[in-house]
């Protein structure tokens, strides 16, 4: 799965985007997210609050706990501040 | 109803844009437009940097100048938002509305900017006068009440 992210996520983390075989037990944004807090202390210091990220899947806003599916990518960013 | 949504670097000519939209259209009664710019914040910064979603960004946009059009009988809107890094004084945003009559045309711009500020995938960052680099704006909880009372009970 190809994960994104944006803004101070982007620079915690240090990359832009990644490709990550993710395991079954991962089936929503919130297990997404204590998946990826597990991977190193630049992730967990991006997801120290994972309440506040925002979660795009396929380009379209989705809730925490809504179903992965077979998403092709999945963005990971904090609030919006456009405009 | 016609929707133009731009996501680009270059600056934008509001004038032209409201041209566009309302040229050989003579039912259109109405035009608001409202352009956001770049602010110092009392001489504090320098630049505002602008990161944003390709594909998202244009998605997002499209679906909340749909949305617009199915709440309010509009004849046009247009939409351009630029990134990059910013001066202040420069344009930021762009929403413009047309209508045969002005309500629709002014209510459909204050949803458009309401919406586009907490969901369309835009991240701001701070250039200080100094020249180092600031902080990522935060989100203001402000924003998301305004947006908030545009919700359909």
């Amino acid at each position: 799965m190809k994960i994104l992210y944006f803004a101070w996520v982007r620079e915690r983390i240090g990359m832009p985007e990644e490709e990550i075989a993710l395991p079954a037990e991962v089936s929503t944004p919130a297990d997404l997210l204590a998946f990826l807090s597990k991977r190193g202390p630049e992730y967990e210091s991006a997801f120290e609050r994972p309440e506040i990220i925002r979660v795009a899947v396929d380009q379209t806003h989705v809730d925490h706990d809504m179903p992965i599916g077979d998403a092709r990518e999945i963005a990971l960013f904090p609030p919006m501040t456009g405009g | 109803m016609s929707i133009t949504v731009r996501i680009q670097p270059d600056d934008f000519d509001p004038a032209a844009e409201v041209a566009q939209l309302t040229e050989g259209r003579p039912e259109i009664g109405a035009v608001v437009t409202f352009t956001g710019l770049c602010r110092d914040e009392e001489g504090r910064l320098a630049a505002l940097e602008l990161e944003h979603y390709p594909g998202m960004a244009e998605a997002e946009i499209l679906r909340i100048a749909e949305e617009a059009g199915t709440r309010w009988p509009l004849e046009g809107i247009t939409v351009i938002h630029r990134h990059g890094k910013l001066a202040p004084g420069a344009n930021i945003v762009l929403v413009i509305t047309t209508s045969s009559h002005r309500t629709a045309a002014f209510e459909a711009a204050e949803f458009l900017m309401d919406y586009l500020k907490t969901r369309a995938p835009f991240w701001k960052k701070e250039w200080l006068a100094d020249g180092t680099s600031g902080e990522w704006v935060e989100a203001r909880d402000h924003d998301d009440t305004a947006a908030e009372r545009w919700q359909t009970a």
